[in-house]
């Protein structure tokens, strides 16, 4: 079936912004209006939203780079050690003269990337960094930080970040900017609780919900993904973002993926498996479509194909042509996606080559690969709940590839929707989420049919 | 549903008896636990009909509301039922105990333990609480002044159930599936009798044929807080009607004592088999903390502290999050500690694993990053037949010494090389070869929170500090009370 866009609750969509420009020029516009909205000093907080590879972490190191470079002192927050030492590193790298405070907690070892910079100083008490330019943790090490505070903060995924985290550190700073992905998945709790819905500060929302609910933030809007081909942006965008635009960076034909010669194919390895790479190849994206079934969780075939497909693809010596020349597409740069831990446990026990990264939605947010091939989650199911209807998980799930992805399901899902359309509990006072779940698997998979390899 | 539970299940449609999932008792049994069933009127949201209570299974006390659309009544019940429950929670506090440490202070040896048949009941003991906490003795509407007392301590019991392993108000459903899986769905098993069926059908009958007979609503009523509806119709209305006529509650009271009885004897029963297992580990260190919340209470109300809020303040929102949290992991992982049965659960999905040590390198030391003397870190080679799913670099906690962590170094077919990191004074830590070990993922918890704002501290992001709430005669003309 078709979906019928949904009317916009906010009013009609602005357009995309000087649609006029080049990509480079839009990006770099919205990244100097964000500058000027933050450090003019107008609002206590700026919102920046950011779909998949806009170039989040370049705007939080460029505005890392001026307030510092204006000899201020700020704090930043990130939701785990690695995108903290990613930014970090980052910074490091871009202006060597800066001090750079790494505060972390203890026991956790600092990684070389990190420490080889000069100016970076880690630790684990607040004390001995204070006096650092610059300040990174994790938001739960800021937590337990006091007795200091800034006039400058940046958010890094704040919309990962639940807003009791925010709570605990809103008091170290002055003025804050939030950064982050309002497409991926949702912060969650291990504990199931109405008790707070409807609230304004429901602790259980985003920290970017909570806040932009009770104050007037202006919201700026990365533009351009510099991630994702030519191919994928227009249907992420329309599934995930109904209501904010983006385009890709690249135009079609700049991204190419070439399958070099078939390889030596191990006896009894399926001919649709090469077919299923060479439609995602030619076309960015290819459903390995697998007879429609009612399987458990750890479907035997669907895990065999997941595997089977990395194999084939490191067999085969793919090379990926890019703006930035030509390389190899060896292990490291392609990623097997799924949304249960046992099942990205079964790919790996199927066998992948070295290298290949498999792991779970949430594992792989902010991740980026070549090629990623995805065990769709609503795949073998007789129903479909709302962890599997999370939008999140299947946009972060389809959003991490620069050149294609390949999903492994059984067939049956648009069949599957229609007999479970959406039922989440409507709650008082609290704001409607868009978009969809329901909606964006439709839309996914309406692309999908298009790409269809019956395997 | 877990794999062993699942199989649980399986084998208990074979067998025609519910299977124990469980080899010890999770949770905290008082000797003398008040049971409670509350029953309510069809389509009203907190009107209540009727209730059975009491904590002695032959004195059963049985309170009705013979008009429960006539608020006066309503309220009179609460008052009648105050009187009951609140010499049963208020007189837990007499002897205390002092806890030692940072934070020293007295602690009542004892804490209310009230047992209602389910989730709806509980649910129900929180709108009681919320209708009546606010009301007051005099103003508009006045009410007897136990009432708001008691509902003070209602919503004190409700809240309590929203932290894992708390035994404060136990909804027995719920406490008899801990322990027992049947051959009906969890659906099914909200129904106090269907699973008492399952678990001990009569002689000569299996679980699926008692259960069949334990579905009768005229034999065995619900278990409530929702009346069948067939009574309603036949029996409760024409009883309604009769006092509306007469004035006599006699008819109201004959029926509901019907519907009530057998649940009695069914919550009572359930009471004694869960008195037949052995308590759990752990169950005494969640009781305690059951106990240090309801001695902050009894303080709070003889103080006069005010009722708690409709709802939460950001900071008190987040620091209640944090400890409902807190509470579910340890929650978790005690279980597991305490229970192998439990454990396996775990160990089915990789989470944990079990085996043999097969060899020890006792004076492994290495340089920790930073460090200038070398460390003990001793290694462990455990040959296991469980399919662990724990990466290398993964921290996990050994079952048999408590909060001693250790970390995978490596995996190899059947076996796991775990460093150890600490209590490892003298090498006591350290098990010998041949000695059965289980290591886990399932961390015990028990971190210090956060520092959350006060309410007149609220920050910018957060709103700012909010208005602060005084009692007004408003509170009594809440149109639903």
């Amino acid at each position: 079936m078709t979906v019928a866009p949904f009317p916009d609750p906010l009013g009609p969509a602005p357009a995309g912004p000087w649609p006029e420009d080049g990509p480079a020029e839009a990006a770099a516009r919205a990244t100097a209006a964000i500058l000027a909205d933050f450090t003019g000093g107008a609002h206590r907080g700026v919102i920046v939203d950011s779909p998949p590879g806009a170039g989040k972490s370049t705007l939080v190191v460029a505005t890392t780079l001026e307030l510092a470079g204006a000899g201020e002192r700020l704090m930043i927050v990130a939701q785990t050690n690695e995108q903290v030492d990613d930014l970090a590193d980052k910074i490091a790298t871009r202006d060597p003269s800066l001090t750079i405070g790494r505060l972390h907690k203890d026991g956790f070892q600092v990684p070389e990337r990190v420490i080889r910079h000069p100016g970076v100083r880690a630790s684990k008490k607040i004390d001995d960094v204070a006096s650092c330019s610059v300040v990174l943790a994790t938001a739960d090490k800021w937590a337990y930080v006091s007795g200091h505070t800034w006039q400058w903060a940046i958010i890094d995924e704040a919309y990962q970040m639940r807003s009791d985290k925010l709570l605990a550190i809103a008091a170290l700073f002055e003025r804050a900017l939030f950064v982050g992905d309002p497409g991926q998945l949702d912060p969650f709790s291990v504990v199931d609780t109405e008790r707070w819905a409807g609230l304004a500060w429901d602790p259980l929302q985003s920290a970017v919900a909570v806040t932009a609910r009770l104050n007037d933030l202006p919201v700026h809007r990365l533009p351009v993904s510099w991630r994702l081909p030519a191919s994928a942006a227009p249907l992420v965008s329309e599934a995930f973002y109904p209501f904010t635009p983006f385009r890709s960076g690249t135009g079609p034909g700049e991204r190419v993926l070439e399958l070099a010669g078939p390889g030596s194919p191990v006896t009894g390895t399926p001919a649709a498996w090469d077919r299923a790479l060479e439609e995602a190849a030619a076309t960015g994206w290819a459903l390995h479509e697998l007879p429609s079934r009612h399987t458990i969780r750890t479907d035997a075939d669907a895990v065999r194909a997941c595997a089977g497909l990395a194999t084939r693809l490191v067999e085969r010596g793919a090379v990926a042509h890019d703006e930035h020349g030509s390389h190899r597409v060896n292990a490291a740069r392609i990623a097997i996606g799924a949304a249960h831990n046992d099942q990205v446990a079964a790919i790996r026990a199927a066998g992948v080559p070295d290298g290949v990264t498999v792991d779970t939605a949430n594992r792989l947010q902010g991740r980026e690969y070549d090629v990623t091939i995805v065990l769709h989650p609503l795949s073998g199911r007789r129903d479909a709940t709302a962890f599997h209807l999370e939008s999140g998980r299947l946009c972060v799930l389809t959003s991490r590839h620069r050149h294609a992805c390949v999903v492994v399901a059984r067939a049956g899902i648009p069949e599957l929707l229609d007999a479970h359309p959406s039922t989440g509990r409507v709650r008082l006072n609290e704001p409607v989420k868009f978009p969809d779940g329901w909606e964006a698997n439709q839309a996914v998979l309406a692309h999908l049919a298009a790409h269809r390899v019956p395997g | 549903m877990s794999v062993v539970t699942s199989y649980a299940r399986a084998l208990a449609v074979r067998e025609g008896r519910a299977q124990p999932v469980a080899t010890v008792r999770h949770l905290h049994l008082a000797a003398d636990p008040l049971v409670f069933i509350p029953l309510r009127l069809a389509g009203e949201a907190a009107a209540p009909l009727g209730a059975m209570v009491g904590s002695h299974p032959a004195r059963p006390h049985l309170l009705v509301v013979p008009q429960p659309r006539n608020r006066d009544l309503r309220f009179a019940f609460m008052a009648e039922l105050a009187r009951i429950m609140l010499p049963y929670i208020e007189g837990r506090a007499a002897a205390t105990e002092t806890v030692p440490g940072k934070n020293e202070r007295e602690r009542y040896l004892d804490a209310p333990q009230v047992i209602v048949p389910g989730r709806g009941a509980v649910e129900f003991v929180r709108l009681l609480g919320r209708s009546t906490r606010f009301r007051s003795a005099d103003g508009p509407y006045p009410v007897d002044p136990a009432v708001p007392v008691l509902g003070q301590w209602l919503t004190f019991l409700y809240e309590r159930t929203e932290f894992a392993g708390s035994s404060a108000l136990v909804p027995m459903t719920e406490a008899l599936s801990l322990h027992w899986a049947t051959g009906q769905s969890p659906m099914e098993d909200a129904n106090l009798a269907t699973l008492l069926a399952w678990i001990c059908p009569p002689p000569g009958h299996t679980g699926q044929e008692a259960a069949a007979a334990a579905e009768d609503p005229v034999r065995w009523p619900p278990a409530g807080p929702d009346t069948d509806p067939g009574f309603d119709a036949r029996v409760l209305r024409p009883a309604i009607d009769a006092y509306d006529a007469s004035g006599s509650p006699e008819p109201v009271r004959e029926a509901l004592r019907g519907q009530l009885e057998p649940t009695w004897r069914l919550m009572w029963q359930a009471v004694e088999l869960l008195r037949g297992r052995p308590e759990a580990a752990s169950v005494g260190d969640r009781w305690a903390a059951d106990r240090d919340r309801y001695t902050r209470e009894v303080a709070r109300v003889a103080e006069g502290g005010p009722p708690r809020g409709r709802r939460d303040q950001a900071g008190s929102a987040a620091a209640r999050l944090w400890d409902m949290e807190s509470a579910r992991q340890s929650y978790d992982a005690q279980r597991a500690y305490d229970d192998p049965l439990v454990m396996a659960e775990h160990r089915a999905t990789g989470k944990a694993f079990a085996g043999e040590v097969v060899h020890v390198d006792r004076e492994r030391t290495i340089l920790l990053p930073g460090g200038k003397k070398p460390v003990s870190r001793p290694l462990v080679t455990v040959r296991t037949a469980d399919p662990v799913r724990l990466a290398p670099g993964k921290k996990v906690f050994s079952a048999h010494r408590r909060r001693q962590s250790g970390e995978v170094i490596e995996l190899d077919g059947d076996l796991v090389v775990v460093q150890l990191n600490d209590q490892l004074a003298k090498g006591a830590g350290v098990p010998g070869v041949g000695d059965a070990v289980c290591f886990t993922e399932l961390d015990l918890g028990g971190r210090i929170r956060p520092g959350f704002p006060a309410a007149e501290e609220t920050p910018w992001t957060h709103g700012g500090p909010p208005a602060a709430y005084v009692p007004t005669d408003e509170d009594a003309k809440e149109d639903w009370s």
